[in-house]
């Protein structure tokens, strides 16, 4: 009876030793797995990303008008007033011989029909708008998804409009006796949209300076 | 060796492993494993068909992982092995994905990682790929994936044209600018049905979908009762003579 537990203790060891080594095997096979196709897709990720970044961009303001490094000049900030939720804006700049062209804000509708848009709005140094884009957000497809720019030319009417075209009154959506078309079925989406790209206007007329001539920061861990 | 062989011959049914898999024990029709993806990302038939692939991907992979390790894998941890197993193929997928078929994967999102939480795939390994050999578990992943990303596709396609009237839009984000000769619009001028693009369109086009499984199944197997009772009527009445 005393003797039993002596004999069988080492073999249950042994037995959970096991089963932890097997684990630990397949842990390791695993992670090895995902190392190696890390390593064989990082490049190509990275690049595919920058490659969206930078189409993106060209699609608001034509790379022929600036001739600096666009997306590498760019900085962030927060302005709880002009774009709420504490979110985070991304500028870049865009210059041509040093002086200021256009300004191309990265920031969100914080009041679509189901959270967030993700906007990219291009404005001269004059004050009108080069266009906007969506970027990302959760709307109803085939309802809210219109904003796109691949699904619909509603994005695209934003294009040369300023604070001064339409006048202040008009920056709202048609059923809200404003200047912008809803589209059927959806005017939340499209009322979001209109009142953030309003905003981004009235702080690029109060904050032009300051978004001209902010220093550059590097993007996100990247060394300069 | 040769009792390996007819051990193998006996046991595998490769006819069997693709019934039950496209049909039979269809996991989204039968079954009803893996609800949270195949509700969630089948508002569009591309969108369904890319879910549907990297499920099917992952059951080949997974199945013929666990098939491999299964000596050495002891009943107590099998299940945390399969899912250590599953959560690193599907990671894999994730980022080979992200970098070849980058616009698909920013449709599809969240729904990549969370194909480690289909029930499906760890109930192939521990059902079938634990007990088998390789070839019959890579056999078993391609049916059950075959039929998940079937069933996936059919309710893409019924929410995509009875929602919004087109089938196979943006196919560009799959097959690049062959795609676009893919992209049809069936119905013209279809100003959007809200219900199927919403989530009760999922829940209602997976009824009637399961419903017409049935049905199928149902007339299938009265068809074969009749054939066997004139069958054996015929057989009886020159024995009654």
């Amino acid at each position: 009876m005393g003797n039993e537990p002596a004999t069988d203790w080492p073999h249950a060891v042994r037995s959970v030793m096991k089963s932890a080594a097997a684990l630990g095997l397949v842990a390791v096979i695993g992670t090895a797995l995902i190392a190696g196709v890390h390593k064989l897709t990082a490049e190509r990720i990275a690049a595919q990303e920058r490659r969206l970044v930078l189409q993106r961009l060209g699609e608001i303001l034509p790379p022929e008008r600036y001739d600096n490094a666009l997306h590498e000049d760019r900085f962030e900030f927060q302005n709880e007033a002009y774009f709420p939720n504490g979110q985070t804006v991304v500028a870049y700049r865009a210059r041509r011989e040093g002086e200021p062209v256009a300004v191309i804000l990265e920031f969100q509708a914080v009041n679509g029909y189901n959270g967030k848009i993700g906007l990219l709005a291009g404005i001269n140094a004059d004050g009108t708008l080069t266009g906007v884009r969506v970027t990302s957000h959760r709307e109803t497809p085939g309802l809210g998804d219109p904003i796109e720019a691949e699904k619909s030319d509603w994005i695209r009417q934003f294009r040369g409009k300023s604070l001064a075209n339409p006048k202040p009154a008009g920056w709202a959506v048609r059923r809200d006796g404003g200047a912008f078309d809803q589209f059927t079925g959806a005017t939340i989406t499209p009322r979001a949209v209109v009142e953030a790209i309003r905003r981004a206007l009235t702080f690029f007329e109060a904050q032009r300076d300051m978004l001209f001539n902010s220093e550059t920061q590097p993007v996100n861990g990247a060394t300069s | 060796m040769n009792q390996a062989v007819s051990v193998r011959n006996r046991d595998v049914n490769y006819r069997k492993i693709f019934a039950d898999g496209l049909w039979h024990q269809n996991t989204g029709l039968v079954v009803l494993l893996g609800l949270c993806p195949l509700l969630a990302v089948t508002g569009t038939a591309i969108n369904a068909l890319g879910l549907g692939l990297a499920t099917l991907l992952t059951l080949l992979l997974s199945n013929l992982a666990v098939s491999l390790a299964r000596g050495a894998l002891r009943p107590e941890i099998r299940i945390p092995a399969y899912v250590l197993i599953i959560a690193s193929v599907v990671t894999a997928i994730q980022m080979l994905m992200q970098a070849w078929f980058y616009d698909l994967y920013r449709v599809l999102g969240i729904f990549i990682p969370l194909i480690v939480t289909n029930c499906a795939i760890i109930g192939r390994a521990e059902s079938f790929a634990s007990r088998n050999g390789p070839l019959p578990s890579l056999m078993d992943g391609l049916a059950t994936g075959l039929g998940f990303c079937i069933s996936l596709l059919a309710l893409g396609a019924f929410r995509e044209i009875t929602g919004r009237g087109t089938l196979f839009s943006e196919a560009r984000l799959m097959f690049g600018d062959y795609g676009e000769q893919l992209e049809l619009t069936l119905i013209p001028g279809h100003t959007g049905f809200l219900l199927a693009m919403l989530p009760p369109g999922a829940f209602i086009g997976l009824g009637l979908l399961v419903a017409a499984r049935n049905w199928l199944d149902c007339r299938r197997r009265l068809v074969r009762q009749a054939n066997a009772a004139t069958n054996a009527s015929g057989t009886d009445a020159p024995a009654a003579t």
